[in-house]
């Protein structure tokens, strides 16, 4: 289309983005307020201390570590499985294809609170004691979706004629993962692991059922967002949580977008 | 891309498996799909199983412990009038959200979809992404500072003149409340914040699916750009829009974070189903409440399948 935008629909999309992007710059903005107590609106003045304070809370470098224990070890089973599933369903037509695919999609097509009370109330029956573990059960099981999503959108570019042509060469199944298929899959990999890590070091919903007393920083968060005790810590901890969010983000959209001219994907 | 030689051809172990692999298909498929189908079904079907099972269990109201014997007691619990009032109110929630969503989702969808090319697409991208991947609970979190009595919204609508505007909308019955941190305006709104990008992907994707051609030949036939806009674009999206309501609707259903930090007292179906699994202790009538969204989830997944909008996700 080359036409030009109609005035309407510029104001409405811009409109649109204003709204999501605005509350997130307001949280930064309150980081720096001095004002203790309140949600008070222009802050009074601004200050740098509430990073030092929020610094020395042993109970935010407590938190902040479960959190990248748990997203490490959830991205790892995610990627494992996730790309085994993508490996098999990206070209495979099969009997229960279709049934698996909804059974990867599930687990984030439910709502949180489904997969969380689910999820505790096996381990009761199975009688697992809440753990490390039990967390990142959790989390693995909702980041698999996120590794398979990536990696079968590259799957499927892949040239079969790549893999026929490795093979024709000599190389047996395992060689032709390793030198043909891993490097041109790679970066997908890293983007899925990368949103995989993200998603879990946000979760809050699932883990508020699998964490038993253990804090990660989302479950720190909302303690202090339903008892707060020190509120500009909060904040602070609040823009924290955006910074690693969004540059695991960032990457990701960086590797996958390079990714697309991807060897053998020309026709 | 840099292909390696690959060595001499390997008279091992690797080999051997490797050529058994590629004859037979079948049993190489079935081994990539172990380990996800066995942490799957175990993890997360074993547990949604397990779930279900204990909705037809029952709770002693003298002692509070359960009673492991099949019985239809619990949902007859959950079918009280207070309980249907509760399961109505969550879905309308959800509907209300949803359709509002779709609203603010398609200009910025289409702008992308039709528009924005290079540079530009690259952003609208990004805006899109960031606020939907940024923490869910810092974006709550955003919100309580936003609508606070003394927070941002209500010195915006003061320096424009609108204090009365905001008044008059807190004193309307249902929508309103004592301030906008607890009542449905401010519920719903910090829903569409948190599911509004969740919408605009999907039915982007469904709007770069429609061909140009479509449309030319749309406009060649003598439809006019708003005949166009309803005849052809707006039936192709609707997948999309369906499958973006998937998320919405799913997400509003479940959701007890929210509705806890900002919204009325009344309460939605995640609070009940939190409560009831915790302080409560009623572990059967929390797995029953929880059965509701599922087959909600369901009929509604089932429809969207038959819509096509499986393939806009």
């Amino acid at each position: 289309m080359t036409s030009r935008s109609p005035l309407a629909l510029r104001i409405a999309a811009g409109a649109g983005l204003v709204f999501l992007h605005l509350p997130l710059l307001f949280i930064i903005l309150y980081a720096f307020t001095s004002e203790e107590r309140s949600y008070q609106f222009p802050p009074p003045g601004y200050t740098l201390k509430w990073f030092a304070v929020a610094w020395n809370r042993p109970d935010v470098w407590a938190a902040l570590g479960l959190s990248v224990r748990v997203g490490l070890a959830s991205t790892a089973v995610a990627l494992v499985l996730g790309t085994l599933a993508a490996a098999a369903l990206s070209r495979s037509r099969f009997f229960g294809r279709e049934a698996i695919s909804l059974l990867l999609i599930l687990p984030i097509a439910l709502p949180g609170i489904i997969t969380g009370i689910a999820l505790r109330s096996a381990f009761s029956l199975v009688e697992i004691p809440f753990s490390y573990w039990t967390i990142v059960l959790g989390h693995a099981t909702f980041c698999i979706v996120v590794v398979y999503n990536n990696a079968v959108a590259r799957f499927r570019r892949l040239s079969p004629s790549l893999v026929e042509a490795s093979m024709d060469l000599g190389a047996d199944g395992f060689q032709t993962f390793r030198h043909v298929v891993l490097p041109s899959i790679g970066t997908a990999l890293l983007a899925g692991g990368m949103l995989a890590f993200a998603l879990s070091f946000d979760e809050v919903i699932v883990t508020t059922f699998t964490a038993g007393q253990q804090q990660t920083l989302p479950i720190w968060m909302l303690g202090e967002l339903i008892r707060p005790r020190q509120r500009p810590v909060t904040n602070v901890v609040a823009v924290i949580v955006i910074l690693v969010t969004a540059l695991p983000i960032l990457a990701a959209y960086y590797l996958t977008r390079e990714g697309e001219n991807i060897a053998g994907s020309g026709k | 891309m840099t292909v390696a030689v690959p060595a001499a051809p390997r008279e091992s172990i690797l080999r051997h498996l490797s050529d058994v692999l590629v004859a037979r298909r079948g049993l190489y498929l079935m081994l990539l799909l172990v380990p996800p189908l066995l942490w799957l079904g175990i993890v997360y079907l074993g547990s949604l199983f397990a779930l279900l099972a204990q909705s037809f269990f029952s709770i002693d109201e003298f002692s509070g412990t359960i009673i492991r014997e099949p019985t239809l007691k619990t949902y007859g619990e959950l079918l009280s009038p207070a309980n249907l009032d509760i399961i109505e109110r969550t879905v309308l929630v959800s509907a209300i959200v949803t359709l509002l969503s779709a609203l603010i989702a398609f200009p910025i969808a289409y702008y992308a979809a039709r528009y924005a090319r290079g540079r530009l697409k690259a952003v609208f991208y990004l805006a899109v992404m960031m606020p939907l991947w940024s923490s869910y609970l810092v974006k709550v979190y955003a919100w309580k500072l936003l609508l606070a009595k003394e927070g941002v919204v209500g010195w915006v609508m003061e320096r424009l003149g609108l204090a009365g505007l905001l008044d008059a909308w807190l004193a309307a019955p249902l929508v309103g409340g004592p301030s906008l941190s607890v009542s449905y305006t401010g519920m719903v709104l910090v829903f569409l914040y948190l599911w509004t990008p969740f919408m605009i992907l999907p039915v982007q994707a469904a709007l770069e699916r429609v061909p140009v051609s479509l449309i030319e030949a749309s406009g060649d036939l003598g439809a006019s750009p708003r005949q166009t806009f309803r005849r052809v674009i707006l039936p192709l999206a609707f997948p999309g829009v369906v499958a973006g309501a998937i998320f919405t609707f799913s997400l509003t259903l479940g959701d007890y974070i929210v509705p806890q930090i900002v919204g009325p007292s009344s309460l939605i179906l995640g609070q009940v189903v939190y409560t009831q699994q915790g302080t409560a202790g009623n572990i059967p009538l929390a797995a029953a409440f929880s059965v509701v969204p599922v087959v909600i989830m369901g009929l509604f997944l089932a429809a969207a399948k038959r819509m096509g909008a499986f393939d806009a996700l």
